[in-house]
């Protein structure tokens, strides 16, 4: 059955990359199996489509090899359909809001050479990544794993840049918008907010480069704000102006969406958005993903192979990652790959001899150096955000 | 009128080629879903929630593209809809 299921999943990639997306559909196939189905964007290579338009595609989790995902694999994520492209010559970054003292208006040019610049190596990950693994299922995108990516970033401070344009005592939060937009008038923009310390975090940069390249179109181009440790949703893509408010943001998109309630997750951090009972979604959670095997896979028996993946956090770092294969009974310590920063994810890996045929339930746990642990189920929450639940990849020797 | 012809143009400047190949069950309120839904997004927003949204959560959803999103639907369109998406793609 799960090899059927593998043969179908095969042939419905090879007829997307062939353009064949019409027969397949049409044959019903892709309805009856929810089969990922490939897609291209302009300069990507071909990604999980989730959605065309506005355009969400996850990256396919054999592409979590490296320890830096490439800009054309990376994935894509955007609430609105009409994305710009941008001419860096008449891009202009707007600094204001009632809490600054003297707006500013940047070049890409003024950006890089007015202020210090530097790197990071951070993980951005969407709020719902795994929320297909939800059960009861939650509304939003179907993400499997793919909706993250790990980068370096090169950038300057956000912090250098407000402190240009002065911050007033009454400062309260930062917000953030980009510009991309609806494609009705009536549609609201998105447009985020961060609290002032988090703005003024010396990790929290205005970045133009990824990877050592220009941002993709697709991830921002020509600057994005990158905030370690925090889910994408404040990750602003497209940034156009950024402002220092003394009043709570009060839109949809801070005060409705991305939020969890507070009993079951660590403090938010973000008190001027939070009410009695939710906060909004903000420091990622431990976690950890297998990236080299799949559910049902087949492996000789009696021959080593290696067990690889990756793991993260909010910036604790990770302590460990165990790794079990007889589903949860032992549990054994993988060896953690170079550590290129505590916002990076952490590769691991562990070698594995499967003595017997039969099945192998196969799980990774990690832990932060806080002492953080992932779960064995899902936090609920009725968006479904922070999937960190420890996987089980069932592989059957022979 | 001349909104309308607004609004469709938008949708052919903005639809890509891919969602071309999404294919609604052909059952009543297609029409309506196919034309209003896809001016702000492709149909694979529907499609992907056949496994998560019953009734209610279709009313929600609609109601939320109308009354957050700005969505121009009127009421009469607004009942075609919900009843198209809970029969056809409701869990």
């Amino acid at each position: 059955m799960v090899d059927r299921r593998h043969f179908i999943k095969n042939i419905a990639s090879s007829l997307a990359a062939l353009g064949g997306l019409s027969l397949l559909q049409r044959s019903g196939l892709a309805a009856a199996t929810e089969l990922p189905i490939m897609d291209t964007l302009p300069g990507k290579e071909a990604l999980i489509k989730q959605t065309f338009r506005p355009p969400n595609y996850e990256t396919p989790i054999s592409y979590f090899d490296a320890p830096f995902t490439p800009n054309n694999q990376f994935f894509v994520r955007y609430h609105n359909a009409v994305i710009p492209e941008i001419k860096t010559s008449e891009w202009r970054l707007h600094i204001g809001g009632d809490a600054a003292r003297t707006p500013l208006k940047l070049t890409l040019e003024r950006l890089r050479k007015d202020f210090e610049q530097v790197e990071i190596p951070a993980l951005c990950l969407c709020s719902g990544n795994r929320r297909a693994a939800f059960e009861p299922p939650a509304p939003g995108l179907q993400w499997g794993s793919g909706a993250m990516g790990n980068a370096l970033w090169r950038g300057v401070r956000l912090k250098d840049v407000l402190e240009k344009a002065g911050i007033d005592p009454s400062a309260l939060e930062v917000s953030l918008a980009g510009s991309d937009s609806g494609v009705l008038p009536t549609t609201p923009d998105f447009v985020k907010s961060l609290p002032l310390t988090k703005a003024l975090d010396e990790n929290t940069l205005i970045a133009f480069e990824m990877n050592g390249e220009p941002l993709p179109h697709w991830n921002g181009f020509p600057a994005r704000l990158i905030v370690p440790g925090w889910t994408a949703t404040y990750w602003m893509k497209h940034l156009t102006a950024i402002n220092v408010i003394s009043k709570p943001l009060d839109d949809f998109w801070m005060k409705t969406a991305y939020r969890v309630p507070k009993d079951r997750f660590p403090s938010g951090q973000f008190s001027s958005q939070e009410t009695e009972t939710h906060m909004p979604i903000t420091e990622i959670l431990i976690n950890s993903l297998i990236t080299n095997l799949v559910d049902g896979q087949t492996l000789p028996k009696s021959k080593p192979i290696e067990i690889k993946g990756v793991a993260w956090d909010s910036g604790d770092g990770i302590a460990r990652v165990e790794v079990s294969t007889d589903g949860g009974s032992n549990w054994q310590q993988a060896t953690l790959k170079q550590d290129y920063g505590r916002f990076s994810w952490r590769q691991w890996q562990l070698v594995f001899t499967p003595k017997h045929p039969g099945q192998y339930p196969i799980m990774a746990r990690a832990t932060s150096h806080s002492g953080a642990s992932q779960p064995l189920e899902p936090i609920p929450n009725p968006s479904g955000y922070h999937h960190n639940a420890v996987q089980k990849i069932t592989v059957k020797a022979v | 009128m001349r909104t309308l012809i607004l609004l469709l143009s938008l949708f052919t400047a903005t639809a890509t080629a891919g969602e071309n190949q999404i294919f609604l069950k052909e059952r009543p309120g297609k029409n309506q879903v196919a034309t209003q839904c896809a001016i702000c997004h492709s149909l694979d927003y529907i499609t992907q929630h056949a496994t998560v949204l019953d009734r209610a959560g279709w009313e929600k959803t609609v109601g939320k593209m109308i009354n957050t999103m700005g969505a121009p639907i009127d009421a009469a369109d607004k009942q075609i809809i919900i009843d198209y998406l809970a029969q056809n793609y409701g869990k």
